[in-house]
């Protein structure tokens, strides 16, 4: 590793301005990198594999891809760490830590401000940034991409741009039951202050959405949509597309957020059809906040700016403003700049491994763990939908969520417990907390065979 | 009214230190915790009500303080088998003293014993809390006194 990182001493060569594009170009999975590129993870697939061909998935040496991951060393409580917490926040490869490093050591400046040569870097890294990411989610441009810090702050400003100016008393936002917080509360907020409403698609038992009920819920007073993508609490993907093309045929706009799906599943939003799509970079192996809102250039460009400040403006005067063009007049003020360096180098690395190749493992991972957890006596698992992502909320007969996390924490064994900001979820379950524990593509069969174990020992005292 | 025979919540706090000292790894601290939290007494239904619910925490716990300035007594129940086990030690430390004596104690034997991450006000189950609810009962009653 450390002889890679003194070839590469930059894990994270700024574009020169006008090479974004070209560089994302280079961004899709079934492009080998160039020679001089930052070799990993590529160099890591057995034999030297390549998806030259575009086809099939190859075998990856994730053991050394687990390398990557410095965290995963460490120890907790005397106890080898088992980080099963990746749906809460991923952990981080050398290769984005050293990203963020090298821009404060190399090329911090303020974006957009400067024409030094320092600036014109950090400008490039950021905007990189957008240009990865429109191509790692599947958008049409980089200009549909606003840089935010996380999805939180996408669905806020989508509630506050768009939603705001055009619901009416009497009209409703649609969502579904197993939305998270992020996805109810902005929209809670704009119908209290506009006399709409809100109305919830229910779920069935296996955790999956009721289509029929969905498509049944979009009446004419609905102006507006949010779905998960995947859903953080069950593993539930969605069926996206088919809701985009029903909420379509009916003119409401539909906001994905894709917290969940962005880190596991290859994207697409142009195939999806949705009109908002929201990814946050610190569940996808990069820097806290960080993260963005796509959305069809004719909404961002009809959508007047929330945030005022610096950055977002053509001209300022006390008499008035006039804005910057979409996506700059939502960047108000100076950005998470090393974040998002951090990000490039994040979306390099996963798209490095290929998303298909992520989804696969994971896959692979979630079919050993989950019937191992469903011999332990006593065990409930919540979702059970097909095709579920790599997360299992559970909870063991007569323990509390909170006591398990607890004695599990005391193994060395990271999992969350709680409510997973999905109250309403909690609710339709019956339970007041559930433990989670979410895989990623560097966790090993090992290590579920230590959370089984722990969890057998940890019962014991419970019971 | 005072009785000369009774243990300050200083001499409460040092007994736990000693019990737990003779524990030399986690799952012994944890199995006499536990343990000490399924002894609690159970509370009445009628008593476990929002009035009498700790704030701030993710587990459900209760403390039903009754008595006056000069003596306060306690008695709790939780859904968590760890957070019943911490409220236990907490009633052992600040029940049937004097809501000075309440006021004046802090909870340290929490670090001595290895419980410290329970303290941080953000932990979900919250003993930061329960403390804070066990205080604000020491000054309701000073003040009535």
């Amino acid at each position: 590793m450390s002889a890679q990182s003194k070839t590469f001493p930059h894990p994270n060569p700024p574009p020169r301005a006008g090479e974004g594009d070209e560089r994302a170009a280079r961004q899709s999975p079934s492009l080998p990198p160039r020679a001089g590129e930052e070799p990993a993870p590529e160099a890591l697939l057995i034999g030297g594999a390549r998806r030259a061909d575009g086809g099939g998935l190859e075998r990856i040496e994730w053991m050394k891809i687990r390398q990557d991951f410095p965290i995963l060393q460490r120890k907790v409580h005397g106890k080898p760490l088992v980080y099963l917490d990746s749906a809460n926040t991923s952990q981080k490869p050398r290769q984005v830590i050293e990203a963020v490093d090298a821009f404060y050591r190399e090329h911090n400046a303020n974006v957009s401000r400067a024409v030094h040569q320092l600036g014109e870097e950090a400008t490039a890294l950021y905007e990189g940034a957008r240009t990865r990411l429109a191509a790692f989610i599947g958008a049409n441009h980089r200009d549909e991409i606003v840089l935010t810090s996380g999805t939180t702050m996408a669905t806020n400003l989508v509630a506050y741009s768009y939603l705001l100016p055009r619901l009416k008393p009497g009209d409703a936002v649609l969502v579904t039951a197993m939305e998270h917080h992020a996805d109810i509360v902005p929209w809670q907020l704009i119908c209290k202050s506009t006399g709409a409403h809100l109305k919830v698609a229910p779920i069935n038992e296996a955790g999956e959405l009721i289509v029929d009920k969905f498509i049944e819920a979009l009446t004419p007073e609905v102006k507006f949509a949010g779905v998960v993508h995947v859903s953080n609490v069950l593993g539930t993907v969605n069926p996206v597309k088919e809701l985009a093309r029903e909420c379509r045929k009916r003119g409401i706009p539909l906001l994905v957020d894709g917290s969940q799906a962005a880190p596991h599943l290859p994207l697409d939003v142009k195939s999806i059809g949705c009109d908002f799509y929201c990814v946050t970079g610190h569940k996808m192996c990069g820097p806290t906040g960080t993260g963005a809102l796509w959305a069809r250039r004719e909404l961002l460009e009809a959508m007047p700016p929330f945030f005022g400040g610096g950055e977002m403006i053509k001209t300022v005067s006390f008499e008035g403003t006039t804005f910057a063009d979409s996506p700059r007049r939502f960047e108000a003020g100076t950005p998470n700049i090393a974040g998002f360096a951090g990000l490039v180098a994040a979306i390099d690395y996963l798209s490095g491994i290929g998303m298909a190749n992520v989804a696969a493992r994971e896959h692979e991972l979630l079919e050993y763990a989950t019937p191992r957890l469903q011999a332990i006596p006593g065990m409930r698992i919540f979702g059970s939908a097909p095709g579920k992502a790599a997360v299992v909320s559970f909870l063991v007969d007569g323990v509390h969520a909170h006591d398990l996390a607890t004695l599990l924490d005391q193994e060395g064994v990271a999992v969350r417990s709680g409510h997973h900001c999905a109250h309403p979820l909690m609710q339709f379950y019956g339970v007041a907390a559930t433990c989670r524990a979410s895989l990623a593509f560097w966790n090993t069969e090992a290590e579920i065979d230590a959370f089984v174990d722990a969890i057998g020992r940890v019962r014991k005292l419970l019971a | 009214m005072s009785d000369l025979a009774i243990n300050t919540a200083m001499d409460a706090q040092r007994e736990i230190i000693e019990e737990f000292d003779f524990f030399d790894d986690w799952t012994g601290r944890y199995q006499y915790l536990i343990d000490l939290g399924r002894k609690l007494p159970a509370l009445a239904d009628a008593e476990m009500t929002d009035t009498n619910k700790v704030d701030g925490c993710q587990s459900q716990v209760w403390i039903v303080v009754t008595g006056d300035a000069g003596k306060l007594d306690m008695r709790a129940a939780s859904d968590s088998a760890i957070v019943s086990g911490l409220v236990a030690l907490l009633l052992r430390v600040y029940s049937g003293h004097s809501a000075r004596e309440i006021l004046a104690t802090d909870p340290s034997f929490i670090n001595a014993i290895g419980l410290g991450k329970h303290l941080s006000p953000t932990r979900s189950n919250g003993l930061a809390s329960m403390v804070k609810t066990i205080k604000a009962h020491a000054e309701r009653a000073l003040a009535q006194s």
